[in-house]
């Protein structure tokens, strides 16, 4: 019992979650071919459950997308099929294999350039490809200020390309739907949910999730403040040594542009715990949020979830 | 999972926030009226803001003047607002206390951008009003309070920024305080608390300020943690708008949706709109295990003990407390398009898991919302608030907002741009209001009579047609219906033309759709069984008819009533 709480009030969480299920109902019924952007990251793995509730004892009537870059990390890719599997939901993996094939990688492009062909060009191919008129995400607005403004249905454009001087008024649940032809709605379920949020979803619900976000010893390189995995043949640089350090990774991306934490939060509770005495937002760690000012409004205009 | 080796603190934390409740809140305020900073304050005092934010917010302070950092840069967002130095579109933000998690809807307040705070009014259940104290109640603090009432948010904090720039006076925060109160009370407002406040100095945000020794109340964010909100969900009139059937086998069919309203219960008993067909609660089901009641805004899935043929759109609700139902309503409408609106043009109507083809059939006043009086308008611009009378192409079930935010809601939509174009509060039905050139008044002038409904229990048609003779050389216009096809729409149209209707061998579940429908008082149901004979009966009738028509009566001359 929750003696602190007046009867029939939903605690936050269950407030949110009963919103998160609403919004992937609506979308199952307004929209003809929805698809679910699976990144394998702890969002994502919050936004499956809230699929699996919102139509228990039924089964999650879309399929999963994942953007494989190619340079994920080895543990996320076996987690996703494993995961997959055992949900028995059809998972789409795309890939930009022409770029892949001209060699593009971080080094050579610069991180915006790699971000725009292997992620946001290979996104936006992939949901054509697929017909797809509304693609499920797990972004939360709290990650970033530009999505701080960004609708619950974000309306996107036959380039895929979000507007965010014109972006539809969104008022009560009453989500709008219409599109045309060629046009599509991103859809963001835990646009309300803080990093705090998931993580206590995630320990309250035991949501599986990448071995990664747990602390253990791993080898990293140590580059000024950052933590670099030797995944996909890294190359050191002169007086570079790979050490063994305690650390975890707080969001998961490709493995040049994501870093470790030094950190010692090898179960969830310690995760929570260092989660409320942490001052830094999770993005911190991503390189490329940082790579220009007001970088993330810029993606996200061109395509980018 | 072990917590024993966690800190106190983390302990504590997994514990209290078992119990942490969510609260929305709104902020509207002009330019400078320090909302950006004071929202910088909250999340930067109560520990909301991360240290690389803050970071880049100290890289791009620019007025140096306040302690080296400008917390409102928190919270500025797009690279055009950042130019402009200015908030141009709705914001939201988080934060959170061990009591209560909060979601800041932050809009802006240019006159422009009604819209804005419109949208970010709609969840909310507080709105905080800046007032510069130095300024007192401006034009936009009433347009912000009237749009917080109209939204029906329940809860209202003015706070009276700035007040370090006035001394920390007593008398100025008490002059606004009164000039606001009187504007409130025409609001009708419910809650309102005044707060005297400095966004810049901290004073009165999160910790009490000594410099307003003549403040008793709490300081803001004590307010917004115990601001009692389980009443701000109508838990009383059950409302399940059907959002998507789940139908995983041919032994399992469920009605998955949000609880809009009330409480279900295994159990139940609940009529099925449109087809008013009843049925009771077999099972409240969730992926967490079946439930013995449901309650707002839970996501669930109902299933029922008899096969009924329901789909989206359609609404459960408890048998005997019916939501309105009809194609013809009235709201007041907040336009939010270049593009105005104008009566007889194409829109789509969402509202709860419906959408439909709808028209405005006319508007009937634009609301100056300065000076909340009514002016004749042939169009709404952006920005512009009025009451239309609407019509959708298929009967709607709704609540007035002011009763159910969640049914008594709706957007228009552009059909042929997918724009969203307005938003409405639902008034309530439009039925006898006529929309024409002809007033109700009118009709009652001319007729002599108000429209009536008399449904009577255990008559047959050849009494109700005995009736009918009789009330009709008594000088009443009034006709029986027969077998109609729609027996709500038939009753709305004649009643609507100011006739009396006569009804026999209508059932309960009809005759609860009509009392949605129609005044109360002008519906009377009379059981034949009651009565003697058909005489006894019909001076019943007579005199109920006289007695609520009192008044009003020209009827000619030996009526008799």
């Amino acid at each position: 019992m929750e003696p602190n709480i007046a009867p029939r009030t939903l605690t936050h969480l269950r407030a949110l979650e009963a919103e998160s299920i609403h919004i992937i109902r609506e979308v199952a019924a307004e929209f003809q071919k929805p698809v679910m952007l699976y990144s394998i990251g702890k969002d994502s793995s919050v936004m499956v459950r809230l699929a699996q509730k919102a139509f228990y004892p039924g089964k999650i009537p879309f399929p999963f997308l994942h953007i494989d870059t190619t340079y994920k990390f080895q543990e996320m890719i076996e987690f996703r099929d494993k995961f997959c599997a055992e949900l028995a939901v059809q998972l789409i993996v795309h890939t930009n294999t022409k770029a892949i094939a001209d060699g593009a990688n971080p080094f050579r492009l610069g991180t915006q350039k790699c971000c725009a062909l292997l992620k946001t060009r290979a996104l936006l191919d992939a949901l054509a490809e697929g017909g797809f008129d509304a693609a499920f995400g797990g972004a939360r607005r709290d990650e970033e200020k530009s999505r701080a403004k960004e609708r619950v249905y974000s309306f996107r454009d036959s380039f895929g390309q979000w507007d965010p001087k014109n972006q539809r008024p969104e008022l009560w649940n009453l989500y709008n739907s219409r599109i045309d032809n060629g046009e599509s709605i991103r859809v963001f379920p835990l646009s309300n949910w803080t990093e705090l949020d998931v993580w206590h979803y995630i320990y309250l619900e035991k949501i599986p999730i990448v071995p990664m976000y747990y602390a253990a010893p791993r080898e990293m390189v140590v580059r000024g403040d950052q933590l670099i995995t030797l995944e996909h043949g890294m190359a050191l640089r002169p007086g570079e040594e790979p050490q063994t350090v305690m650390s975890r990774m707080r969001s998961l991306g490709c493995t040049y542009c994501t870093g470790a934490i030094r950190s010692e939060a090898d179960t969830l509770p310690k995760i929570i715990e260092e989660m409320i005495q942490f001052r830094r937002s999770e993005r911190e760690n991503r390189v490329i949020d940082h790579d220009q000012e007001g970088s993330m409004e810029l993606k996200k205009r061109e395509g980018y979830f | 999972m072990a917590t024993a080796e966690l800190s106190v603190q983390a302990a504590d934390w997994l514990r209290s926030t078992a119990h942490t409740e969510l609260l929305r809140f709104t902020t509207a305020g002009s330019v400078d009226d320090g909302k950006s900073t004071l929202i910088g304050r909250l999340l930067y005092d109560s520990k909301g803001v991360y240290e690389d934010q803050l970071a880049s917010v100290r890289k791009a302070t620019r007025n140096q003047s306040t302690n080296g950092l400008d917390l409102s840069l928190l919270t500025d967002g797009l690279r055009a607002e950042r130019e402009q130095g200015i908030t141009i579109d709705v914001a939201y933000r988080y934060f959170a206390t061990p009591r209560r998690k909060f979601i800041i809807a932050d809009t802006p307040g240019h006159e422009q951008y009604t819209r804005n705070m419109a949208t970010g009014a709609s969840t909310a259940n507080l709105a905080i009003i800046l007032i510069d104290a130095r300024y007192g109640v401006l034009p936009q603090s009433r347009r912000h309070a009237y749009i917080a009432t109209l939204l029906g948010i329940p809860h209202l904090v003015v706070a009276v920024n700035k007040m370090d720039l006035v001394d920390y006076s007593e008398p100025v925060f008490h002059a606004i305080r009164e000039e606001f109160t009187a504007f409130a009370h025409q609001l009708k407002a419910r809650d309102v608390l005044f707060l005297p406040i400095s966004a810049l100095k901290g004073d009165n945000v999160v910790e009490p300020s000594s410099r307003t020794p003549w403040y008793s109340g709490p300081p803001l964010l004590e307010h917004l943690e115990t601001v009692p909100i389980a009443q701000d969900h109508n838990l009383t009139d059950l409302r399940f708008p059907v959002q998507y059937v789940i139908r995983p086998d041919l032994d399992f069919r469920g009605f998955a949706g949000q609880v809009a309203s009330g409480v279900i219960h295994r159990g139940d008993t609940v009529t099925v709109l449109p087809s008013g067909r009843t049925s009771r609660v077999k099972s409240i089901v969730t992926w967490d295990g079946e439930l013995e009641e449901a309650f707002a805004p839970m996501s669930v899935t109902v299933c029922l003990e008899d096969e009924i043929d329901i789909s989206r759109g359609d609404m459960i609700v408890r048998a005997g407390n019916l939501p309105h139902s009809g194609r013809r309503l009235e709201a007041t409408v907040v336009w939010m398009s270049e593009k105005p609106l104008e009566p007889h043009r194409p829109y789509l109507l969402k509202q709860t898991t419906q959408a439909v083809h709808a028209r405005v059939r006319d508007i009937r006043h634009r609301v100056d919302i300065n000076t909340l009086g009514h002016q004749r308008a042939s169009q709404l611009q952006l920005n512009e608030i009025g009451v239309v009378s609407l019509e959708a192409q298929r009967p709607l079930f709704f609540d007035a907002y002011q009763k159910n935010r969640a049914t008594g809601s709706l957007i228009l939509i552009d059909p042929i741009t997918n724009e969203t174009l307005g938003a409405g509060m639902i008034i309530g039905l439009d039925t006898y209001h006529h929309a024409g050139p002809v007033t109700p008044a009118e009709r009652l002038a001319r007729i002599g009579h108000r429209p009536y409904v008399l449904r009577l229990v255990n008559a047959d048609l050849e009494t109700a047609q005995t009736i009918e003779r009789h009330l009709f050389d008594q000088g009443y216009l009034v006709h029986v219906i027969q077998e109609a096809e729609n027996l709500a729409q038939s009753v709305q149209t004649v009643f609507a033309a100011g006739l009396v209707s006569l009804l026999f061998g209508a059932s309960a579940e009809e005759a609860g759709v009509l009392k949605a429908g129609l005044p109360a008082d002008q519906i009377v149901t009379l059981d034949r069984s009651e009565f003697e004979d058909d005489p006894a009966l019909l001076q019943a009738i007579v005199s109920t008819l006289a007695s609520g028509n009192a008044g009003n009566v020209k009827l000619t001359d030996g009526a008799g009533i």
